[in-house]
């Protein structure tokens, strides 16, 4: 959910951009964060804790508590409350510690 | 590898006001910031902040941040600013290693400004992991820099300025704040935040706490209770509520693990929020041109960051051989300062906890 109206702020316009949610073609906006798009999207569930799976969202959004990370373009562990969205990211959900890939 | 007169780790207001006055004395410094963007935990503030004139006392937190980073950026020559950066290893010969876009970077260094900050603290109870579940300035971003509501129906835990202050944004933002808990018997913030809330009709539970969360994929529930005198739960106080987010704020914890890699003498002191390092009065560890500012050495405000952002920058600059011209004036301005901002009653703890960590 967005902010519409609020008495201090003002939320300009921005730019529309998609990117692909665990392979499925959604959108954000320019200045969004990969978390904070996911989250007005209603997603909340951004990893999952690497023992007993639990469901994990953010906590701290500020890059220190790793509850958030995904892996974003085949690259695993990024910190999504501190990685701002790009149009055609490929962003997908984090079931383990994640793999290490190979850049080209 | 690349040369720098001083490393300033962290872009928040300690680190800010670092370099400039670094750069006023004649310094170069280098910022290093993780965050793309630079201002720390002001970017979120919209709310005014206390205080006096010299610390922006009126202005909004957001507004401090834009004042603070162009301060910096009148200095293009002297000041370098490096975002989307962390800081992931210090060594005692000062070389400092950055990790930015997959690459390690080393840095050498003849003075270190550590001004990291602090993080959130969790809290313990069943289920404390849903998402759903986050820390106060965790919503703080999301809502006042993202412009996205955390949901619908939210509760605060923790009454001192931070849950206070959060709690009305997000009522501002049109979320609906069912409840603030407070395990003391007593609001721990400022009463003209606690009066703000009180006016909107949100309750706020003294001798209350979160006992647990419940949820499958999120949180959808919590279970609350009263507390006796000791912080144990009265049997037969339980309430189930109906919400979609939790607010954490139970404090901060300094972000002070890059000192321990250089072994820095560091005491865990529980006024200043946990493990700090022991420093002098003119904020220099027990490493030699290793300094810092800010919630690193306890948390506190951003107008004490501010000021001892700016206290180091004048002495570490002096240090280097770049001396300030109205150096003597403005050192005994800021300690002045320093000691104005923790006088009075709330300021007790502070100053009992500052003693503690004096080398
Ligand atoms: C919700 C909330 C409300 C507040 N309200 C007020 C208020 O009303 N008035 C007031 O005076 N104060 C308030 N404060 C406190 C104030 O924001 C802090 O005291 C102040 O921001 C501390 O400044 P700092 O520069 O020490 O740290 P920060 O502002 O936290 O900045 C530290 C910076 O360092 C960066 N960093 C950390 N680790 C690394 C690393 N390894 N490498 C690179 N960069 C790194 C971080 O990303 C961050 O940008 C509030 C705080 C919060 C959380």
């Amino acid at each position: 959910m967005r902010i519409k109206e609020h008495p201090i702020l003002t939320f300009e316009e921005k730019k529309e951009l998609s990117f692909f949610f665990d392979g499925k073609e959604v959108f954000g906006y320019e200045g969004d964060t990969i978390a904070s798009a996911l989250h007005a999207l209603g997603v909340k569930t951004l990893s999952h804790s690497i023992e007993l799976h639990r469901p994990r969202g953010f906590y701290c959004a500020i890059g220190n508590c790793s509850s958030c990370n995904m892996i974003v373009n085949g690259k695993a562990n990024v910190r999504t409350c501190v990685t701002l969205l790009v149009e055609n990211m490929q962003v997908k959900t984090q079931v383990n510690k994640g793999d290490i890939y190979e850049t080209n | 590898m690349k040369q720098i007169d001083l490393v300033i780790i962290g872009g928040g207001p300690a680190g800010l006001s670092a370099a400039k006055m670094a750069a006023e004395s004649g310094l170069s410094s280098l910022i290093i910031e993780r965050d793309f963007k630079v201002g720390g935990q002001l970017v979120k503030q919209t709310h005014m902040f206390f205080g006096s004139e010299k610390q922006y006392a009126k202005t909004r937190g957001i507004d401090i941040a834009k004042i603070l980073v162009n301060d910096v950026l009148k200095y293009p020559e002297l000041i370098e600013i490096m975002t989307d950066t962390t800081v992931v290893g210090l060594y005692k010969d000062k070389v400092v290693t950055l990790l930015q876009n997959d690459k390690y970077i080393k840095v050498q260094t003849n003075a270190i400004i550590i001004a990291t900050g602090a993080s959130e603290k969790v809290l313990a109870f069943e289920n404390n992991d849903l998402p759903g579940i986050y820390g106060a300035g965790a919503v703080q971003t999301l809502m006042n820099v993202h412009g996205v509501l955390p949901g619908q129906n939210v509760v605060m835990v923790g009454s001192g300025n931070i849950g206070l202050i959060v709690s009305y944004q997000l009522i501002q933002a049109g979320v609906n704040v069912l409840c603030v808990l407070e395990a003391a018997s007593e609001i721990g913030g400022y009463k003209v935040h606690a009066s703000k809330l009180k006016r909107l009709g949100v309750d706020i539970k003294t001798s209350h706490s979160i006992k647990k969360a419940i949820g499958k994929e999120y949180l959808e529930k919590i279970v609350i209770g009263k507390l006796d005198d000791k912080w144990e739960f009265i049997e037969g106080t339980d309430e189930e509520l109906v919400v979609d987010s939790l607010c954490i704020s139970v404090g901060l914890s300094p972000l002070s693990n890059l000192l321990s890699m250089i072994e820095t003498e560091m005491k865990y002191v529980s006024y200043l929020g946990g493990l700090v390092p022991l420093i002098d009065k003119n904020h220099e560890t027990s490493i030699e041109n290793v300094f810092v500012a800010g919630d690193v050495c306890g948390v506190e405000e951003a107008s004490s960051a501010i000021v001892e952002g700016y206290l180091t920058g004048l002495v570490v600059a002096k240090k280097l051989g770049f001396v300030h011209p109205n150096y003597d004036e403005l050192y005994l301005d800021f300690k002045d300062q320093l000691q104005n901002l923790r006088s009075g009653p709330f300021g007790e703890k502070l100053r009992l906890g500052l003693e503690e960590i004096m080398r």
